[in-house]
């Protein structure tokens, strides 16, 4: 079955290209991926590519997959997608929220070639976004933290103040203020996704100012690796990090786009593709929460696990009135939801943060 | 015994051959670190100098070759006055940031009101720009003595921070759902600076750049002017005694170098980029030091170093993709050429001899 819709699909894709030629049913589909950081990163590019790698591994020789990685957002960005679709590629993966313009340029030009990208919001036939509800996950990371913290104080490294990371903030905050009232939350903003030197700073900005449970939007393990110094705890960001576990590392949230990728390239592979947005979050597996280590109390990590559960069966949405904005303004009322518009151009905090959102 | 002897005279026939020298010498060392890769050295160096200008879809990357290639000429052409002259402006990369911030202001500014002026006072924004972020140094090293080397490179950082700040507070895009980045300036006609001939990679941009290298040539070989900057970079007092004001040295060398790099900041966000965003710049101020210094500090050199060092970086791209190359061996690349040029750079000034030195 698999076989034979994979022959008419490539029949169809070199008849779209009007080259003429006999389509050669061995030939594999070509997938591309393109990377912003490097993908030894252990976080964000790193995850992106091991769901590359589940992608050969669940399709073997049907599949040629290639990736270039630590390219800059803009025209480099453009350039590099414009050489994967010029060599073939039919199936491009953009795996980082800046290349959102370049894709929609190069979709334009190749529309045959179908795009994905990962945490835009601008969509056309041949372009298709996925996203994960991160947010779902730092409210386990943020029950845990507001547990954890003696001095009361939780340290967040931003990356950079979009809606994705201010949901993520917010989200860890309302689920600490929940299980500790005295709870009180720093942001340091390292204005960057992966660079282990400003966010071993951001860190020990957060150190001393009395933060003893760090959570982090950026992608390195350098503060992971102050916080084993400062003898605070940590959560793994993006990629497990297990090798600071059982402290700092208490737990983490994993990013994991294989599913997602194996699903789309066998639509691909099927001729079934079409354009859509996916925001899969705990109960997809999209996001799942690594290991509570030893350090957490059996009950916290009960209570931490209760939660992902509920969360991951549709029983409970993180954000559920009532919630106030940052001014004290109503935002949500008495059991009221937080729609998908709403969350994804988030831009303000709830009440209880004293921090500044940047504009 | 080896051992060095200066020359009286620096060797012509080195000043010529030395970057020749240094390509065959990066070619070699690369093919060996690439061969340690597991790959085919040649076929991967075949992949970087050879593909991208006569390989298949080389129509394609020969334009790109001079998006890539415009900025780079355009800044270093500007920055190689100021290295005849002994004056060191290492903030190119801070100046392009200011040219492009003040020239797309004046686009947001005026949007969306189409007219002609519009792209010329946006041209001139960016050259002022650039040029005023280069007088702070020229200012404080004419008055207070300070090095420019350190206050333009410290201007970098300011610079990158102010860029940071615009991309998510005054010229973020007010549709843009809250994410940041400025309003794409190729879809506001008055303020685009478009390809001229379709395919070609020309835009206004590379035609400065062209413009730069003979205005540059001139000056510098066929004006007083530029006889003066080469006597102060060679004999600093003598200069003096030939009526050289080193305060007007000073500012005409930093201002035109600033102005452009600012002139390149504001082609690239009105062009190819189209975006002010947090990470717009991509390091080109940076590059451009590497690549005047590779074209001999010569307009006529600088423009072969150009267009070499943009090979490097589109065929770099296509071997990552090609031969999974990872991205750190092409920068490792990268770094060889400038490693051996300085390397060979010793034989214009010394001789190898063999032997013991004469009394």
């Amino acid at each position: 079955m698999k076989r034979r819709s994979f022959l008419t699909s490539t029949t169809l894709a070199a008849a779209a290209l009007g080259l003429g030629l006999p389509a050669m049913a061995q030939e594999p589909l070509k997938v591309g991926f393109i990377y912003v950081g490097p993908v030894g990163d252990m976080g964000w590019s790193y995850q992106h590519d091991q769901g590359r790698k589940a992608i050969e591994e669940a399709y073997g020789d049907k599949v040629v997959t290639s990736y270039v990685e630590s390219v800059p957002e803009g025209p480099d960005a453009e350039r590099v997608l414009t050489q994967m679709a010029l060599e073939g590629n039919k199936l491009i993966f953009a795996t980082s929220f800046g290349f959102m313009d370049s894709v929609m340029n190069v979709a334009a030009k190749f529309p045959d070639v179908k795009f994905e990208h990962a945490t835009g919001y601008k969509r056309a036939d041949n372009v298709a976004t996925y996203d994960a509800r991160f947010y779902e996950g730092r409210a386990v990371q943020g029950t845990i933290a507001g547990r954890m913290t003696k001095s009361n104080k939780i340290g967040y490294i931003g990356s950079f103040p979009i809606p994705e990371v201010v949901q993520g903030i917010n989200s860890a905050f309302i689920h600490a203020r929940k299980v500790n009232p005295a709870v009180e939350m720093k942001v340091v903003w390292a204005y960057t996704w992966f660079d282990p030197a400003k966010e071993a700073d951001a860190a020990a900005a957060l150190i001393a100012e009395g933060v003893d449970v760090v959570l982090q939007h950026t992608d390195s393990t350098a503060p992971q690796a102050k916080a084993k110094e400062a003898g605070i705890y940590s959560f793994g960001q993006a990629s497990d990090m297990e090798a600071f576990a059982p402290a700092p590392r208490i737990s983490s949230i994993i990013d994991n786009w294989a599913p997602y990728y194996v699903e789309r390239v066998g639509l691909m592979l099927d001729g079934k593709w079409a354009s859509s947005a996916t925001w899969g979050g705990i109960g997809a597996g999209e996001v799942q929460i690594g290991e509570i280590s030893e350090a957490v109390p059996a009950e916290v990590k009960a209570e931490a696990e209760a939660l992902r559960d509920a969360i991951a069966k549709g029983d409970y949405h993180p954000f559920t009135g009532p919630l106030n904005k940052q001014d004290g303004s109503v935002w949500l009322a008495e059991g009221e939801v937080a729609d998908d518009a709403t969350l994804s151009g988030l831009n303000f905090y709830v009440e209880g943060i004293t921090a500044e959102l940047p504009k | 015994m080896i051992r060095l002897e200066r020359r009286a005279v620096p060797s012509r026939l080195w000043t010529v051959a030395t970057p020749v020298a240094a390509v065959l010498a990066t070619m070699v060392a690369g093919g060996i670190l690439f061969a340690a890769l597991g790959k085919n050295p040649a076929e991967a160096i075949r992949m970087i100098f050879w593909d991208p200008l006569f390989g298949p879809n080389a129509s394609y990357f020969r334009g790109q070759l001079l998006v890539k290639a415009g900025p780079l000429i355009l800044i270093a052409a500007g920055l190689a006055v100021g290295f005849r002259a002994g004056v060191w402006n290492i903030g190119a990369e801070g100046q392009y940031i200011m040219g492009a911030i003040a020239g797309a202001g004046v686009a947001l500014a005026a949007y969306p009101a189409e007219s002609p002026m519009i792209f010329p006072a946006m041209v001139l924004a960016g050259a002022l720009g650039g040029w005023a972020w280069a007088m702070i140094p020229a200012v404080l090293k004419a008055r207070f003595g300070t090095s420019e080397i350190l206050v333009s490179l410290m201007m970098v950082y300011v610079a990158q921070n102010l860029l940071a700040y615009m991309a998510f507070g005054p010229m973020k895009n007010p549709q843009g759902f809250g994410f940041p980045g400025s309003r794409n300036l190729q879809q506001y006609p008055s303020a685009h600076n478009p390809e001229l001939i379709a395919g070609t990679g020309m835009h206004w941009g590379v035609v400065a750049a062209f413009v730069a290298v003979i205005g540059t040539y001139v000056l510098m070989h066929r004006h007083i002017a530029g006889f003066r900057i080469r006597v102060a970079g060679d004999a600093p007092k003598a200069a003096r005694f030939a009526g050289v004001v080193p305060g007007r040295l000073i500012a005409f060398c930093l201002g035109l170098s600033g102005a452009l790099a600012g002139l390149a900041g504001l082609f690239e966000v009105a062009g190819p980029s189209g975006q002010i965003t947090d990470s717009f710049n991509a390091g080109y101020g940076f590059t451009a030091i590497i690549v005047a210094f590779l074209g001999r500090l010569h307009p006529v050199g600088i423009l072969l170093a150009g267009l070499l060092m943009a090979l490097t970086y589109i065929g770099g791209d296509l071997a990552q993709l090609m031969l999974r190359l990872p991205a750190a061996a092409i920068q490792a690349f990268q770094g060889m050429l400038l490693f051996f040029l300085l390397g060979f750079d010793l034989l214009t000034n010394f001789r190898i001899r063999l032997g013991r030195a004469r009394a």
